[in-house]
This record gives C-alpha cells, structure tokens and sequence, in this order.
C-alpha cells in the first residue's frame, strides 16, 4: 500500500458507511460488558434482522464512550442528524432504538443523554476522540478517520530527528507517571548507537482502579500502532514490543483484539518490511506479563520481556542506552505513544497551546469515587480539579461532601479540598504532594477514613513488592502493620514516629519507584489529615465512620463488650 | 588503562575507570559496608547496605553499581546513610527468626557482625517470626528459610561459578522464598552437584552442613575468588597445565 491506496482505502470504506442511513455504535470495553453491553449488541442486531433492515442499519461493536458509569452506552450516528448517546440500555431498550428511534423517530427520552450534557462539555478529546466511533476490530474505520496519515507522512516528509524535534516541540510528557519529556526520550535513544533498536508501549498498567491505556488498546488500537511505528522510524529501531498486562479476565480477548489489529496492519503494509513503500521496516510483536504491578517498572519490564523474573534492576544504564538485550530501547507508556499521531497531525504548536506552561495536551483521568457521574475522562491540561469534580464529576452523590481526591494510585498522594482550585499540572500536583499519575482519580466523600486509605494502598504495595530489597520487601510489611493497628485503634504515637520515620526511608532508600513512591499515599495523609491518625491513636475513635474502628475499645470493654 | 581520581570523605583517591565506586574505595583501604554484594558473583543491589551519597544529587546510589567518574564527589558516611544502614538491618533482623543463641553460625554470621558494626543494639519493628519449614533433605547441607535474608548468594554463586542453577526465588514481596530446583526438596534436585558454594557463601545460618551444632559452622566466601583464580590459570585446563608445567 502506499499513500494513495491509503487514500482508496479510506474513501471506498467511507462510501460503504454512506450506505447506511444509520450506523448503531455498542459499547464493547471492560466497563460495559461487564454490564451486559454484549447481550445488548446482540439484541441490536437480531432486531435490525428481525424489521429486515440490514440494508438501511449497521450494527457494530465499538469502544469506550466515556461514562462508564451509566453503561452500556450505545451511539446512533445518523446520516441527517447529530449522533444520538444512550446510557444504561438494556435489551430492551436496545429493540427500542432500533424500533422506535430509528423506525419510527421517536427517541428514547428516558435514556438518551443530551448533547450539552456537563460531564461531556469540559472535555477536550483529542487521543480519545475516535474512541466510541470506531470498530476496534475493522482497520479500514481507523483510516477512513484519517488513520495512518500521520505515518504516511512522517515517512515521506520528514527525517528521523525532525519527529523528535516535533515531539520535543510539542511538550508531551511521559503519561505513565513519570512524565518525563517524550521528546528528549526519543532524542536520547536515537543518539544512542545501537545495530538494532526498540520500541516498547508499556501497557501494563496495574493500579488498582486505572483503566486509561486498557481502554485506549480496546477502543483504538490502530492509534497505538501507528505511534509506535512513528516512534521507531523516529528512533531508528525496526522491532516493537507491546508489554500487555495478562492474568485477569478479558485479558486473552483484549490480547486477541491486538493481534488482530497486528496482523491487519501487515496485511496492508503499514507494519512490516517496507511500510508504505518507504524504506522504513518495523514489527511489533506482543508480550504478555504475568499480571505484576512491579512490571510496569521498565527495567523489570524489560526482564519480562526477555524472558527473566519481572525484578527491577538499578539505573544507569538507562534503557535508552542499555535495553532489551543490550540494545538502546525506547519505553513509552500507551497513552504517550497514542498521542502521537494527533501531535503529528494537528502540530506540534497547537498541541503545545493546550494546557500550562510545563504541563501540554490533554490527560485521561479514570474518574471514579463518590460522584454523580464517573468514567473515562479526557481533559486538557491546565483544568482545575474542581472543574472536573463539579463540572464533569457533576458534583458529589447527594448528602455527602468532598473531602479529598486521590490521584496517582498507590504512588501517589490526596489533595484535600483546601486545594480544590489546583490546576492539572505535574509540578503544581507534586510541591502539594501529590502526582498527576498515570490518571487514576479517585473522589472521597467525608466518610472516608484516611488511614485506611493509607492502609489500602500499602497492602496493594505490600502485594506487589517484586521483595529484591530490603526497604520495600519488609519496610511496606512494617508500614502495613502499624497502619492497621492504627485503623484498628492499637497503635501508639510512638509507632506513628516510626512510621513516619521509615516512610521517609523507604523513599530515599529503595531500588525502584515501587518502593519509593509506596509512602506517598501515608505522608500526604499524614500531611493533610495528621488529626485523623492522632484521633485513631489517642481517642480510639475514627473521625470518618467507614474504617474498622467506629467506636473504641476501651468503650467496648467497658460496656462488656471487648 | 584510564586512572580517575575523585573526592571520597574529602580525600582524593585514584580508580581505574570502569571500577565500581566499591571496588575504588576498598581498593585504597576504605570500607562500605555491604551484603548481598560478593567478590567474583554479579551485583545484585539488593540489600541496599553500600548506598552513598554523590555530590549535587539528592538521590542516593548503590556503591556496588555505581562506576567511578573523573572528579566525582563521594560520601560513604554521613548522618543519613548510617541512620538507613542501621534500618536496613533492623528490618532483616525483624523479617525472619534470628536468633543467635541458638544458630549453627552463632559468632561467625555475616548479618550478626554487620548488626555490631553498624551498633544495631535494639530492633524496634515487630518481629514478624514466619514459621518456615527446613529443608533437611540434601545427604550433605540443610537448609533454614528461617535465617535467609534472601541475598541471593547462593542463587547467584550456584549459577554463574557453579553453572548449576539450582536455586532461584518464589513468590514476590514479603512471601519471597529461595527454592531448589523447580521448588521441590533440595535432596531431589539432581542438578545439584553438591560443591557446597552456596553454603560457604551464604553470609547468615541458611546454608549450614549437616552435623553441624550451634557456633559450630564456618564459611569462606572467600573461596569463590580461588575458584575463579583457579579457572583464569586453568589450574583445572589440562592442555593449558601442561604448557604451563612446560614454561616451569
Ligand atoms: C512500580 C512501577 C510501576 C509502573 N507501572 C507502569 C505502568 O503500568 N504503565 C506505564 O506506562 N508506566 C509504568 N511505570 C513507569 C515506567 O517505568 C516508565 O517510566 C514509563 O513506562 C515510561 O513511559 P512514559 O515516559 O511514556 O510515561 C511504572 C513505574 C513503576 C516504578
Ligand atoms: S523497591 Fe520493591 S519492587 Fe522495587 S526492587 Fe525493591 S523490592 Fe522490588
Ligand atoms: S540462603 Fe543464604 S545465600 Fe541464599 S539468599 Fe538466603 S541468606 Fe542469601
Ligand atoms: S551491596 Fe550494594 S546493594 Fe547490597
């Protein structure tokens, strides 16, 4: 295929969707089908079959479309007016689109969501933006929106370190957490001398409650292979990895959905020896891990690839210089290297526009906690947390208030309501203690209880420790304990000292970001809601009626009951 | 060969690049102190004993891992560092069961001797006392999880000197566990060659021979350098003694 087949291609699939008058998009991510989108998909096309209008309506498959909370979601593009969204439809409602919205025009008031819907109007989709539009499984939709242009392009008009500069240019930053410059990362690898090189996405992705880089896999993964093969014309390497989260359910469908999106691409030159006729080659194979949050960590990620226990080693060498087998290696996470294409097409300065001065483009956020609305969420950088709380959160459930947002999963911190008006922004999030993450976000009302959040994350931490040193194998056990004799009301404030103590060990001593960011979520409690692990320890009391504790003890005993 | 110099506790040392900082400060008869780092195995940068603090980085680096550079600024002592070693070793301490009174290694263990130099004099986290099973099954060592502080030693000597690979690691976190063979009792494994690396380089009371009582066993990490000395001569090369019994 070269640039004007890609052209063919995505006109002749735009004509065979002209066919249709209606186009009936299903919600097939996690979060749907967990909510029964897969009866629903079938109910569509059994009613489309049954009214034998095969003919004037498509069905399909699709991904995510945002709030995830009201699933299933189902969209109805219609060639003569705006798309039409749907929110918790059942079968029922799905033989209902198609009989009544479709046939007789009437739509379904109680379901559909409106267009100036808030959750929706904050919101800036630009790496999601063909999320929800798209089958996932057909390659030709993704270029019929223009897919793979950016590819095509970069191949025939620009040299390896222009991308770079454009990259540079465009102020990304790594979205797996870090959020170090993608541009100097690409920069560095490229510079680096190497016979061969690679590209690894890290889709991993192991915080509990994060779903950004499994959905934009699930929803759009042409998107993903496009910026990796950008990536590794732009690197100068010929081979990618994708690192894929295994061992949990649906993760053999979603690794399934990759392959085929692979091989696809293959079929059509756009992967391969001599993509686009140009004289660039690049493969990408996938790799399943086992299901380790430690392996998300590039250096044990990369043990993993090759084939070794999933265990961190310590940095220098960088992957950059010294990767996979030796060679200079470029890891980026899944939602950075989908950004690419959208920076390559709308340019590097537009892209640049949007958000602070330090912080560019847009961020998914995995909105979840005690809100009206929650989902997948897309905003741009610069936003204030109150913005999407209120605005696209639609604001706490009835009769509870905002007591703190968690950001950053086990690595990250709370941002108390003090600081509601923060704007999304890695430096601003990190000097109050927090981080930006890789985009979990988790809204607490006022009867969460503090240390047992804390609590929480430990244990995941403690979980997931790989246990090659010492700070974080027996120091997140350690942790653990007193934080649950505090949540339990037994501990003393001698044991808060050494908890605080050894949090500030873990972070300086241990060998990867696992054991040093494992604190975090304690010293930012600790920091904003220091009087709630006193009142624990001196009171036995828990000032939020969630934890384990409610009342005391003591009081317990008195009363006979201890 | 390139020397470098750089500034360690404010005095100028000499290095050969390409040395770890480790190698350099030993070399010029400093000490840092270490565990799971062994002359002649890989490093592992496990234990986390030999961090040091560089000059103009807040970060702390492992000395076993960091190589020496023209001009670089090195301390291996100060407040921080000692207060993190002694922490590090309160954790071993708390993690497993050592009790000294009543260990094959009582007076000759590593981690006992490391714990005095650092004067690690009280443990203030729980002990966490795991109730791990021996592994008795081997004709000639045994085996107590109950005293390994999962230095990887012996994986590490049974592997890359030995050539066996008998040992490796299960599970992750807390649950870390070394296994023989593919987790099955040490006696069964017949990859075993039954050298006794593993136990001479063990640093506490894991790796013990059999038939030894308390205080009673002693090792010498220190033959692992003989043994690869041995290998570089070809002590063990019959062609290459014979031509070196030739040049005699
Ligand atoms: C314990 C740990 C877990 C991590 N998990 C992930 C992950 O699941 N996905 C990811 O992209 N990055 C993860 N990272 C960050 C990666 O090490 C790496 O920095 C990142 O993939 C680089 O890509 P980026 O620059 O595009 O963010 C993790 C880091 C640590 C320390
Ligand atoms: S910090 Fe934790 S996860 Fe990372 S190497 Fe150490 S034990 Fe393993
Ligand atoms: S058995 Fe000995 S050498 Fe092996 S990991 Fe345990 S303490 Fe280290
Ligand atoms: S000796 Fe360097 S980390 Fe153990």
């Amino acid at each position: 295929m070269n640039k004007r087949e890609l052209e063919a291609a995505a006109q002749s699939e735009l004509e065979r969707q002209k066919k249709f008058c209606h186009r009936v998009l299903c919600c097939n991510s996690t979060s749907c089908m967990s909510a029964g989108a897969g009866e629903v998909l079938k109910t569509l096309q059994q009613s489309v079959e049954d009214n034998n209008l095969q003919k004037e309506i498509e069905v399909s498959p699709a991904g995510c479309m945002g709030l995830c909370s009201a699933g299933p979601m189902v969209t109805v593009q219609s060639s003569d007016s705006e798309n039409t969204l749907y929110k918790e439809v059942s079968p029922k409602v799905a033989k209902e689109i198609i009989e009544s919205h479709i046939v007789k025009e009437t739509p379904i008031d109680d379901n559909i969501i409106p267009s100036d819907f808030p959750f929706f109007a904050k919101q800036m989709k630009l790496v999601l933006a063909h999320s929800g539009l798209i089958n996932p499984a057909r390659f030709e939709e993704y270029v019929a929106l223009g897919g793979y242009n950016a590819l095509a392009h970069v191949l025939r008009d620009m040299t390896p370190s222009e991308v770079c500069e454009t990259i540079h240019k465009s102020g990304l930053r790594g979205r797996g957490g870090g959020g170090y410059p993608a541009g100097l990362k690409w920069n560095l690898v490229r510079r680096s001398q190497g016979s061969h090189k690679f590209v690894i996405a890290n889709c991993d992705e192991g915080d509990p409650g994060a779903y950004m880089d499994r959905t934009l896999v699930e929803s759009n993964p042409h998107q993903l292979l496009e910026g990796m093969a950008i990536a590794g014309y732009a690197v100068g390497a010929d081979q990618g990895y994708i690192f894929v989260r295994g061992g949990y359910p649906g993760a053999s469908k979603r690794l399934d959905q990759l392959e085929t999106a692979i091989r696809s691409a293959e079929r059509n030159n756009l992967l391969g020896g001599r993509i686009l006729n140009s004289k660039f080659g690049f493969r990408i194979d996938l790799r399943v891990g086992a299901g380790a949050f430690v392996c998300g960590e590039e250096t044990a990620l990369m043990a993993s690839v090759m084939g070794r226990r999933g265990q961190p080693v310590p940095r220098p060498p960088y992957p950059s210089d010294k990767g996979l087998w030796g060679y200079p290696t470029l890891i980026n996470n899944v939602e950075s290297l989908s950004s690419v294409s959208t920076i390559i097409n709308h340019g590097a300065e537009n892209y640049s526009k949007i958000g602070t001065t330090g912080s560019k483009g847009t961020k998914i956020f995995a909105l979840a906690g005690q809100l009206k609305y929650t989902g997948l969420i897309e905003v741009p950088m610069g936003i204030t947390l109150r913005e999407i709380v209120y605005d696209i959160g639609g604001g706490m459930l009835d009769g509870r208030t905002f007591k703190a947002a968690q950001t950053g999963g086990p690595s990250g911190g709370c941002i108390p309501a003090e600081h509601l008006d923060i704007e999304i922004d890695y430096e601003k999030f990190r000097e109050i203690g927090s981080s930006v993450g890789s985009g979990g976000l988790i809204v607490l009302d006022n009867q969460s209880c503090m240390p047992d959040l804390a609590r929480f994350f430990m244990e995941f931490c403690m979980d997931e420790s790989c246990g090659k040193c010492v700070p974080c194998r027996v120091g997140t056990r350690q942790t653990y304990d007193i934080l649950d004799n505090i949540t339990k009301g037994s501990a003393t404030m001698d044991d808060l000292v050494k908890l605080e103590d050894l949090c500030i060990m873990m972070q300086e001593t241990s060998l990867c970001g696992l054991g040093q960011a494992a604190p975090n979520p304690i010293l930012s409690t600790l920091r904003y809601f220091r009087d709630e692990y006193e009142a624990h320890i001196k009171d036995h009391f828990c000032p939020a009626t969630e934890c384990k504790i409610t009342k005391s003890p003591i009081l317990d005993l008195v009363n006979g009951k201890g | 060969m390139t020397v470098v110099t750089l500034t360690v506790n404010d005095e100028l040392i000499s290095a050969n690049a390409g040395q770890t900082v480790l190698e350099a400060v030993r070399d010029s008869g400093g000490n840092i102190p270490t565990m799971c780092h062994l002359d002649g195995l890989s490093n592992y940068g496990g234990c986390r004993l030999c961090l040091i603090e560089l000059g103009g980085s807040p970060k702390l680096s492992p000395a076993c891992f960091t190589q020496v550079q023209e001009g670089m600024v090195v301390f291996t002592h100060t407040d921080r560092l000692i207060k993190y070693r002694k922490m590090v070793i309160e954790l071993l301490l708390s993690e497993r069961n050592h009790i000294c009174a009543v260990c094959v290694m009582n007076g000759n263990c590593e981690l006992q001797a490391m714990a005095a130099e650092l004067g690690v004099d009280n443990v203030r986290y729980d002990y966490l006392s795991p109730k791990l099973a021996m592994d008795a099954s081997h004709e000639l060592f045994t085996l107590d999880h109950n005293r390994c502080i999962l230095c990887r030693r012996c994986m590490r000597a049974c592997d890359e000197i030995e050539g066996s690979h008998v040992w490796d690691i299960s599970g992750r976190g807390i649950d870390s566990m070394v296994i023989t063979g593919l987790n099955m009792p040490w006696g069964e494994s017949d990859v075993c060659t039954k050298c006794g690396k593993c136990v001479q380089v063990c640093p506490t009371g894991a790796l013990s021979k059999k038939g030894s009582s308390v205080a009673e066993m002693k090792k010498d990490p220190v033959c692992l350098r003989w043994v690869l000395d041995g290998r570089q001569k070809g002590i063990w090369d019959y062609e290459k003694r014979a031509t070196r019994l030739a040049q005699v």
